[in-house]
C-alpha cells in the first residue's frame, strides 16, 4: 500500500489531460483520413417486416453521391458480427429482413457529409409492414425460461417453505425501464483499404475483438486487419461488442477504393448500438422476528430482441449479498421486435440490486429497524450460495463511515416527518455491490535509459487507464511518472481484454507490473542499453490458453463469483437526500454520500471521478432515464438528448465520495478489485427508499416521476 | 438538411421583399432543417438588421423589445428584473446559457413545438408536418403533450416560456409586411391547431417581427414566473404559470394577470382564473379556484391524465408565491 515513496496510492492528474483538452488527443473520427468520402445511414421506420423496394432515383440525383448500399447490391458482401451471448444477431443489409426500429437498411455514400445527409433523406422505402411487439406484455411477444450455462441460477436450502413459514415477509413487483447510454462521442466508423490490408478507426473498448470480428464478417484473414481507438468519448459498455456498421463501411470503402467515414447521429445510436433493456422483478424477502433473513426468491423478465438470448442476469449478485440460508432465482427472456441489449454500466447489478435494496427497506420498514442495522444484522461473514470466503467484504465500514459523513444519526425514520417549508425531505441508503473481476493482458515495456515506453491494446474510456499504466510502471521501474509514456488502442500492440466489467485496471496493471518484472530482472542482470520485454498476465484460475482467447478477440474472465478459493466483490454503501414540493411534486436531490473500499486504489483522483459518475448516473436511472417506446410501432421516440433526460450539474449539486481503505490480499496479486461500475449500482434504490422516506409513497416501476409525486 | 440559398438581409424593406425563411439565432431553425423536418428553398439570414431591431427600452410607460434581442441580453436586463420580474425569470428559465446567448427574443416566440412525431420524419402521421396525415401522439407516447386549446387532429404543446408572459401581460407584436407595419395583439400571434395545426401563428408570408411592446401595469413587480419540469435546469416546462398580481392594502386582487405554459397548444391566457379572482383577497381558495376555472375545459389522453393535476397546482404555487412577494 501507499508509502511515502509509492506513487501507486497517490492522487494524480492525468497525463492524457492537456492532450484532451487541447484537441491534440485523436480520438478515431479525428485520425486523418486523406481523400476520405462520407456514409450516412438509411435506417427502417418500421419495428417489423420487409423491404419491399427501394426508390433511389432522387438520392442518387444529389450531387456527390457515389453509391449507395442495400441488400440489393451488396447482401452477400458481409455477414453479421457474432453475437455476445447465445441466440443469433439480428441482420442488416444481408437481406430484407428487419427485426427492428431503427435497423441499418442502407448506407449512402457521397463526398461530403452534407450530401450524404440529403440524400439518405431522399431514399424512399417500400416496406412489407408486419405488426411488430414492443416490449414486456405486447401481443406476439414471447417468453422463455432462461436456462443455466452462461449464468447459473443461484439456490440454497428450501426457500419456498422457509418464506412460506416467516413472521415477516416482503412479496413484491418492480420495473426499471428501457435505457441507453448515450455516450458523449457518437459511433463513427473510418475503414480504408491500401491492398488487401484494411485500416478502421472507430472508438471501441476491445480493438482485438472488432479487428477478429470484422476479418470473419468480411471472410478475410485477421492478421491483415488493424483497429485503432487511441482514445474514446465514453463508452459505458456501448462500445464492447462488434456491431454491424463496421462491416459494410469496410465493404463501401473497398468498392470505392477510398477511405468511408461514419459518423453516425445520436438518434441512429440508439438503434444501431446497443442499450439497457426493461427488466421486472418479484423479489420475495422472507424473515424471522429479529430481521434474520430466512428466505430470498427473486426472478427476474428481461426484454432482448427476436434472436438473441442476451441477458445479464444479476440474480448471481443478488443471491449472494446478504445472509441468508434459503435462496433462489431465476430469470426469464422476452423476445419482442426490438435490437438486441448490451452491456451498459453495471449491466446486471444497476437492475436487479433495485428490487433487492427496495426490498430491503420495505423489509426495515415492516420490522421497524433502521435499514442499515438491517443490513449488519445480515452481513455476510461467507458467500452464502458457495460458502466460500470473501476475498474481502467491507460492506459495513463502508455504511458506518458514509452514515457519520451524511449525518443519519438525526434522521427521524417516520415517512413524511422531515420538512423545510414547502419540501419534504427524505434519506434512504442502499448497498453497492460488483463483483471484482479479472482477464488476460498482455503489455510491452520499452526502457530507453531513464525514459520507459509502455504499449498494450487495452483501452482508456476516459476512466483514466493511460495514467494509472504510467503510475504503474513508474512505481515498478523507479522512475518519475513523467518519465513514462503509455500507448493504448491499437491491435500492432499486444492484446488486452474487453474493457468492461470494472476488470480493465486490475487486468492491465498485471501485465504491465509482469512486463516491468522482465525488464527489472534484465537490469539486475546487469544489461544496460535498451531493455524491451513483452510479458502476458492470465489471472489465476484462467487456463494459459486464455490469453490465445483475447488474441483471437474472444472472452476470457475470471468472475468474482465465479472462483475456486475465494468470492470477491467490491462493496459500498450509499445515502441520499431527497426533496419533494409538497404540492408540485418536483424530486431533487441535494446532496449524496457513498462510501466504496475496493481493495488498493491506483490512484484515488480517478476513482474518485469514477465513483462520481457512477453516484450521478445512478441518480440519473432513478429519476430521469427512460427511452419511451410507441407500443404501437416498437419505435424509441426521445431518441435525443433534450427529450431523453440525463442530470445537468443543477441536479447533483453535492456528490460526496469516500474511499474507505482496503487491503485485500486475496482477489489478486496487487489488490485490485475494480472501481468502473459499483459507482451507479444500488443509487436507484437509495433514491427510491429517500422517496419513501419523504413521502410514504413506495415507488416500484423507475423513474420515479413527477406523476408518482401529484 | 437539404440544399438551399442563403441572403444577408442588407435592410429590412428588402428582407420582407424576399420572402424568405428568416434566421435569427437558428436555434430552432437550424435544428428542424437537419433533421429535415423544415425545408426552405431560401433562408433569410436576419441578424444584420440588429441595429435597428436590437434594443431594450424601458420607458415609463412601456417596455419595448427589439426581436433581435438576445434571450440572455433581456434576462439580465437590469431594468426587466426589477420592473418586469416574471419576464426575465421567463427568459432566465428557458434553454442553457449558450442557447439563450445565440436566440432571438423574436425566433423565441416563433419556436416549434417539441413533439417527437413532428420533429422525426420517418413518423408519417403528424398533421402539423404533413396535413391530413393524423397524429401519431394523440395514442402514441404522449406525456409531454398538451391538455388545454387541444384539437383532435393535433396535441402538441407550445414549449416556450418567454410568450407564455407576454400572452399574460398584454403585450403587443410589431410586424413589418409587405404592406407596411402593423400591431397586433400578442394573444392574436398563435392560433389554435383546430383542423388546421400546420398553420400555427396569423402571420402572413414575409411578415418580419421587429420587435414587442409590454405595457407598463401596477401588476408587474408583483409578478413571477414558475416552471415545473423533470429536471432542475435545461428542460422543458411540464407545467408553468406566468403570475402578475395588484393587490389592494386588504390584499383584495384589484386585477391579475395569467399565462400558462407546458399545458397548452399555444401561449395560454387564463382569462377565466383572471376573473375568478378578481375582487377576491388572495388566499389559498381563491388561488384553488382560480385553477380550476383555468383547467375546466381540460382534455388529457392516456400519457398527460397528471398534467391537469400539476398545472393547476403550478399555479396554485406561483399564485401564493406572489401574493407573498414584499413589493
Ligand atoms: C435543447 C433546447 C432546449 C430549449 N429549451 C427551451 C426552454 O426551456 N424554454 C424556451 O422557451 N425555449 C427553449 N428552447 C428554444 C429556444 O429558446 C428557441 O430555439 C430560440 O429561442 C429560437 O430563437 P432563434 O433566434 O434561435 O430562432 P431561429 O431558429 O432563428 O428562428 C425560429 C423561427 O422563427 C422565425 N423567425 C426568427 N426571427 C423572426 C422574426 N424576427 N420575424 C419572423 N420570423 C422570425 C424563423 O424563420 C424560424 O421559423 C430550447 C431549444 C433547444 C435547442
Ligand atoms: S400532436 Fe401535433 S405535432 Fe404531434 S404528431 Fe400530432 S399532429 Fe403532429
Amino acid at each position: 500500500m501507499a508509502d511515502d515513496t509509492s506513487i501507486i496510492g497517490k492522487a494524480r492528474p492525468r497525463i492524457d489531460g492537456p492532450a484532451k483538452v487541447t484537441g491534440a488527443a485523436r480520438y478515431p473520427s479525428d485520425e486523418p483520413a486523406p481523400g476520405a468520402v462520407w456514409a450516412f445511414l438509411v435506417t427502417s421506420a418500421i419495428a417489423r417486416g420487409k423491404v419491399k423496394s427501394f426508390d433511389l432515383d432522387e438520392a442518387k440525383a444529389v450531387p456527390g453521391v457515389l453509391d449507395i448500399l442495400t441488400h440489393w447490391n451488396v447482401g452477400g458482401d458481409a455477414k453479421p458480427p457474432a453475437p455476445t451471448s447465445k441466440g443469433k444477431p439480428t441482420t442488416t443489409l444481408e437481406s430484407d429482413r428487419i427485426w427492428h426500429d431503427g435497423q441499418i437498411i442502407a448506407v449512402v455514400v457521397a463526398e461530403t457529409y452534407e450530401a450524404a445527409r440529403e440524400a439518405a433523406n431522399r431514399v424512399h422505402v417500400d416496406y412489407d409492414e408486419e405488426k411488430p411487439s414492443a416490449t414486456f406484455g405486447s401481443p406476439g411477444a414471447q417468453e422463455e425460461k432462461r436456462e443455466p450455462g452462461d449464468h447459473e441460477d443461484p439456490k440454497i436450502g428450501d426457500p419456498e417453505k422457509a418464506f412460506g413459514a416467516a413472521p415477516v415477509k416482503i412479496d413484491q413487483r418492480y420495473e426499471t425501464p428501457t435505457q441507453h447510454h448515450n455516450p458523449m462521442e457518437l459511433f463513427t466508423t473510418t475503414c480504408f483499404w491500401q491492398g488487401d490490408k484494411l485500416t478502421i478507426y472507430e472508438p471501441s473498448q476491445f480493438v482485438y475483438g472488432l479487428k477478429n470480428n470484422v476479418a470473419k464478417q468480411l471472410g478475410i484473414d485477421p492478421a491483415k486487419v488493424t483497429v485503432v481507438s487511441r482514445f474514446t468519448g465514453g463508452a459505458f459498455g456501448s462500445k464492447g461488442g462488434t456491431t454491424a456498421r463496421t462491416a459494410w463501411i469496410a465493404v463501401a470503402a473497398r468498392r470505392l477504393k477510398r477511405p468511408v467515414k461514419l459518423v453516425a447521429t445520436r438518434d441512429q445510436g440508439f438503434t444501431i448500438a446497443t442499450y439497457r433493456a426493461e427488466t421486472r422483478h418479484r423479489l420475495r424477502l422472507g424473515a424471522d422476528a429479529n430481521g434474520r433473513l430466512t428466505a430470498l426468491i427473486h426472478e427476474g423478465w428481461e426484454l432482448t430482441s427476436r434472436p438473441s438470448q442476451y441477458n445479464v442476469s444479476g440474480t448471481e449478485s443478488t443471491a449472494r449479498i446478504y445472509a441468508c440460508p434459503n435462496v433462489e432465482t431465476a430469470v426469464n427472456l422476452v423476445h419482442a421486435d426490438r435490437n438486441t441489449p448490451g452491456f451498459m454500466r453495471a449491466p446486471p447489478d444497476t437492475p436487479y440490486m433495485f428490487p433487492l435494496e427496495s426490498a430491503m427497506d420495505e423489509l426495515a420498514y415492516a420490522l421497524k429497524m433502521d435499514p442499515v442495522e438491517l443490513r449488519r444484522l445480515n452481513d455476510a461473514p461467507k458467500d452464502p450460495i458457495n460458502g466460500l470466503p470473501w476475498s474481502s467484504r467491507s460492506l459495513m465500514k463502508c455504511y458506518d463511515a458514509a452514515a457519520e459523513r451524511f449525518g443519519w444519526k438525526q434522521r427521524n425514520p417516520v415517512p413524511g416527518a422531515m420538512r423545510d417549508g414547502d419540501w419534504k425531505i427524505g434519506w434512504g441508503c442502499a448497498t453497492a455491490a460488483y463483483p471484482s473481476n479479472i482477464a488476460p493482458c498482455g503489455a510491452t515495456v520499452r526502457l530507453d535509459g531513464d525514459k520507459a515506453s509502455i504499449g498494450l491494446a487495452g483501452q482508456d474510456l476516459g476512466t483514466g487507464a493511460y495514467t494509472v499504466i504510467a503510475m504503474t510502471a513508474a512505481q515498478a521501474l523507479k522512475l518519475p511518472v513523467e518519465n513514462v509514456s503509455v500507448e493504448l488502442g491499437h491491435t500492432d500492440l499486444p492484446a488486452a481484454s474487453l474493457a468492461a466489467g470494472s476488470s480493465h485496471t486490475a487486468s492491465i496493471c498485471h501485465a504491465v507490473a509482469a512486463a516491468c518484472d522482465k525488464v527489472n530482472a534484465k537490469r539486475a542482470q546487469g544489461e544496460t542499453g535498451v531493455i524491451e520485454e513483452t510479458a502476458a498476465n492470465v489471472p489465476n484460475g484462467l487456463p494459459d490458453s486464455a490469453m490465445d482467447k483475447i488474441n483471437h478477440g474472444q472472452m476470457a474472465i475470471s468472475r468474482g463469483f465465479g472462483r475456486k478459493d475465494c468470492t470477491a466483490y467490491a462493496f459500498g454503501a450509499h445515502f441520499i437526500e431527497v426533496r419533494v414540493h409538497g404540492r408540485t411534486g418536483e424530486i431533487r436531490t441535494p446532496r449524496m454520500v457513498s462510501a466504496f473500499a475496493s481493495g488498493t486504489i491506483i490512484n484515488p483522483l480517478t476513482a474518485y471521478s469514477q465513483y462520481m459518475g457512477g453516484m450521478i448516473w445512478g441518480i440519473s436511472a432513478a429519476l430521469f432515464e427512460k427511452t419511451e417506446i410507441d407500443l404501437r410501432a416498437a419505435r424509441y421516440t426521445n431518441d435525443n438528448l433534450a427529450d431523453y433526460l440525463i442530470p445537468v450539474n443543477a441536479d447533483a449539486p453535492e456528490i460526496d465520495v469516500l474511499l474507505v481503505p482496503e487491503e485485500d490480499n486475496a482477489v489478486n496479486p496487487m489488490g485490485i478489485k475494480g472501481i468502473g461500475e459499483i459507482g451507479i449500482v444500488g443509487v436507484n434504490a437509495a433514491v427510491a427508499n429517500a422517496v419513501f422516506h419523504a413521502t410514504g409513497r413506495r415507488i416500484r416501476r423507475l423513474p420515479i416521476r413527477i406523476e408518482d409525486m401529484v | 438538411m437539404r440544399s438551399f440559398a442563403y441572403d444577408k438581409a442588407g435592410d429590412a424593406p428588402s428582407a420582407v421583399a424576399a420572402g424568405g425563411q428568416y434566421l435569427a439565432g437558428g436555434t430552432t431553425l437550424v435544428d428542424l432543417m437537419k433533421l429535415d423536418v423544415m425545408q426552405p428553398a431560401h433562408v433569410v439570414d436576419i441578424n444584420g438588421l440588429d441595429k435597428q431591431y436590437g434594443e431594450i427600452e424601458a420607458g415609463k410607460d412601456a417596455l419595448r423589445l427589439g426581436a433581435l434581442v438576445r434571450m440572455a441580453e433581456a434576462a439580465e436586463h437590469p431594468a426587466i428584473l426589477r420592473d418586469y420580474p416574471v419576464i426575465a425569470q421567463s427568459l432566465r428559465q428557458a434553454a442553457s446559457p449558450q442557447i439563450r446567448n445565440m436566440a432571438s427574443l423574436g425566433g423565441n416566440v416563433l419556436q416549434r413545438t417539441r413533439c417527437t412525431y413532428f420533429r422525426d420524419p420517418s413518423w408519417k402521421a403528424c398533421n402539423k408536418r404533413a396535413p391530413g396525415s393524423g397524429c401519431a401522439a394523440m395514442d402514441g407516447v404522449n406525456r409531454r403533450h398538451a391538455v388545454l386549446g387541444v384539437s383532435d387532429q393535433c396535441i402538441a404543446t407550445y414549449p416556450g416560456d418567454f410568450a407564455v408572459a407576454l400572452a399574460a401581460l398584454d403585450a403587443q407584436v410589431e410586424i413589418l409586411g409587405t404592406s407596411g407595419k402593423h400591431r397586433l395583439p400578442f394573444g392574436e400571434l398563435h392560433r389554435l391547431p383546430g383542423t388546421t395545426p400546420h398553420i400555427e401563428t396569423s402571420l402572413s408570408a414575409g411578415d418580419l417581427i421587429t420587435g414587442f411592446t409590454v405595457p407598463a401595469a401596477p401588476w408587474l413587480r408583483r409578478s413571477l414566473y414558475l416552471k415545473i419540469r423533470d429536471r432542475e435546469a435545461y428542460d422543458f416546462a411540464l407545467a408553468s404559470a406566468a403570475v402578475a398580481l395588484d393587490l389592494d392594502k386588504d390584499r383584495r386582487v384589484r386585477a391579475a394577470r395569467i399565462g400558462l405554459g407546458g399545458v397548452a397548444t399555444v401561449p395560454w391566457r387564463a382569462q377565466e382564473a383572471e376573473k375568478a379572482l378578481t375582487g377576491k383577497i388572495i388566499d389559498e381558495t381563491a388561488a384553488q379556484s382560480a385553477a380550476d376555472a383555468a383547467f375546466a375545459d381540460a382534455t388529457t389522453r392516456e400519457g398527460n391524465g397528471f398534467k391537469t393535476e400539476l398545472g393547476k397546482r403550478t399555479l396554485v404555487r406561483a399564485l401564493l408565491q406572489a401574493a407573498a412577494m414584499e413589493v
